[in-house]
């Protein structure tokens, strides 16, 4: 270790003095900072991929072969029906890193140096999500992908899937506050994680995505078919990959997501505006 | 008046649940000075620091940072104001530049800017080489001067360190220190908080006592040393068996309490007001005792006699290898706890 020179021209003295203070950065600029951010730690830190990568993968050949036969009479027609539900199920399951990562730093002391920047508050948060969806299209590009080797076809086509994606990725947004939510809650990243599954377990598994609602018991039938917003957006997004979409499912995903997040964004930053 | 103050708090409170963490602090920070906060763990510093940086909203009292309410005016406090400590830290995964850079940004830098300005500093706090590394693989010297440097930035006119040398070893410490002389050197207001009297005493032009959320007492270092005393003895006996022997003549002769220290043959005394006379007849006394004392000296009381004086209880050890970073982790616990 060297000693540091502190004398009357060294770089320390240089260093803090700075000659020019510049304009404060707009919101958009200091949001996208912080998607930067977000994506250098993915850089940094690849396994946070992993389950980006892998669960899609795992799930929809597990569905598929293992329950395929028994639910559709064979395979390939099971992963027609199946597809548009499981990238859900994929992107939804990792947006509970939300939550984790927003704790994390909360844990690590790295929060609180952004809360005492004269900046966009909501910033750290709205741009964290953004670098999220990076990684929810990695998740939706590979599970989209094996689908279509496994004999997915979407009669939609390359518009249609891709609308499908986008449709995703905006209530994945919009569900992710609740996460935001958890992970100021919380005390730990691993108990973030924990509430986030219980959370999202019967939002994925009680809904249209795995069979028909109509073979379920009369209460499971109500929450999976005519409550669970995760089966609102399911059918958006079949429609939209089938090409059969109308614009009433499609409306109502938007709506819910524009309530849940003008529900728990006002939240979320109260919260983190009086975090201790 | 006000305009020569960087800081000024007026009754500040902060309860977590019915634990009461600051109490009603007073604190007047002259500009250009370095203010120590000094107090044992849990005794409320970190709270109020994080209440003067803008992090935690005070339930009562009202604080002005460069002439900026902390409350109404917040983005102007967090736009003079630079933070380092246990609560404000940088990212273990990113590297040294990239944290810079990203703190950059954030301030407006442009992208080329922010890039140079980041290595100009990190040049500055001897970091180039671990420029690219993750800044998990720091050693703790190394650690504290990033985290230094991303509090510089934007050349901060107050500066808060919580505890900026809990944990260090003593040459990292020694730079710390002369890092927080140079920033005051070019006009800088550093208030930091420490629980070593030695950081206090060596750093602070003025330090404010802390204890369970309340100021115990304010003042320079010798105007705390001599309210508590003109200045103390400290002497050993030849023999431990002595010791109370020697106690017994010390109060006879100053006529003030003795204190014991671990130390088996060392005692301290306090020297009362206009008792600076009665001194010079302590170690003839002695010799007429029978008691031989190998070490004598007199001097101004240590920060450590005037806690025991204001709080009756001696401060936590004052050991930088052990137990300060669990310590730290404890305190921010306990906090957290009482939330």
């Amino acid at each position: 270790m060297t000693t540091l020179d502190i004398g009357d021209n060294s770089a320390l003295r240089q260093a803090i003095r700075v000659e020019r203070r510049p304009k404060r950065p707009s919101a958009l600029a200091t949001t996208l900072t912080f998607t930067h951010r977000a994506l250098l730690k993915i850089k940094h830190v690849p396994e946070q991929l992993m389950d980006a990568t892998l669960t899609p993968v795992i799930f929809t050949l597990m569905f598929v072969y293992l329950f395929g036969g028994a639910i559709a009479g064979d395979p390939q027609t099971y992963v027609q029906f199946l597809l548009p539900g499981i990238l859900v199920q994929s992107v939804l399951l990792i947006t509970v890193y939300t939550g984790f990562t927003i704790n994390t730093d909360i844990s690590k002391g790295v929060f609180d140096r952004f809360r005492s920047l004269p900046i966009w508050r909501p910033a750290p948060i709205v741009g964290a999500l953004l670098g999220d969806s990076v990684r929810y299209t990695i998740a939706s590009t590979i599970t989209i992908g094996l689908g279509l080797i496994l004999g997915f076809r979407p009669e939609g086509g390359l518009v249609g899937v891709v609308l499908a994606v986008m449709l995703l990725l905006i209530f994945a947004f919009a569900l992710s506050w609740i996460f935001t939510i958890l992970g100021l809650l919380m005390r730990t990243p691993n108990a973030v994680m924990g509430v986030s599954m219980l959370i999202l377990m019967p939002l994925t598994f009680a809904s249209n995505i795995f069979v028909d609602p109509a073979t379920m018991p009369s209460g499971l039938q109500t929450w999976a078919q005519d409550i669970n917003p995760v089966s609102y957006l399911v059918t958006g997004v079949r429609g939209l990959m089938y090409g059969t979409a109308s614009f009433g499912d499609i409306a109502w995903v938007l709506v819910v997501s524009a309530i849940l997040t003008g529900v728990l964004a006002p939240i979320t930053m109260r919260m983190y505006r009086n975090k201790t | 008046m006000s305009a020569e103050l960087a800081v000024e708090a007026t009754g500040l409170v902060k309860h977590f649940k019915d634990v009461k963490a600051v109490d009603g602090v007073d604190l007047r920070v002259p500009a250009g000075s370095v203010y120590g906060v000094l107090g044992p763990n849990g005794a409320g510093k970190t709270t109020a620091v994080r209440m003067l940086a803008t992090l935690l909203r005070p339930d009562a009292g009202t604080a002005r940072v460069l002439g900026h309410d902390i409350v109404d005016d917040a983005d102007d406090v967090r736009f003079n104001v630079g933070l380092t400590g246990q609560f404000a830290s940088v990212d273990e995964d990113l590297t040294g530049a990239e944290n810079v850079t990203l703190l950059a940004r954030m301030y407006g830098f442009s992208g080329s800017e922010a890039r140079r300005r980041a290595s100009a500093l990190l040049a500055a706090f001897e970091l180039s080489d671990a420029a690219d590394k993750p800044v998990k693989s720091y050693s703790g010297g190394m650690r504290r001067r990033i985290d230094l440097a991303a509090s510089l930035v934007m050349s901060p006119k107050v500066l808060f360190l919580d505890e900026p040398t809990t944990g260090l070893d003593p040459r990292s410490r020694n730079q710390v220190w002369d890092i927080v002389r140079l920033l005051v050197a070019e006009g800088t207001t550093v208030l930091l908080t420490t629980q070593y009297l030695e950081e206090a005493d060596q750093l602070a032009d003025r330090i404010a006592v802390i204890d369970h959320g309340k100021v115990i007492a304010e003042g320079t270092a010798p105007q705390l040393k001599s309210s508590v005393g003109t200045g103390s003895v400290h002497l050993r006996v030849a023999d431990a068996r002595q010791r109370e022997d020697a106690a017994a003549v010390i109060e006879r002769v100053i006529g003030d309490e003795v204190t014991r220290p671990n130390d088996p043959y060392a005692l301290a005394a306090r020297v009362p007001q206009g008792m600076e006379e009665q001194v010079a007849h302590l170690l003839p006394r002695l010799h007429e005792a029978g008691i031989a004392v190998p070490e004598f000296s007199l001097g101004q009381p240590s920060l450590d006699e005037v806690f025991l004086a204001l709080t009756g209880k001696m401060p936590e050890p004052e050991d930088p290898e052990n137990e300060d970073w669990d310590e730290e982790q404890t305190e921010q616990h306990t906090e957290e706890e009482a939330r």
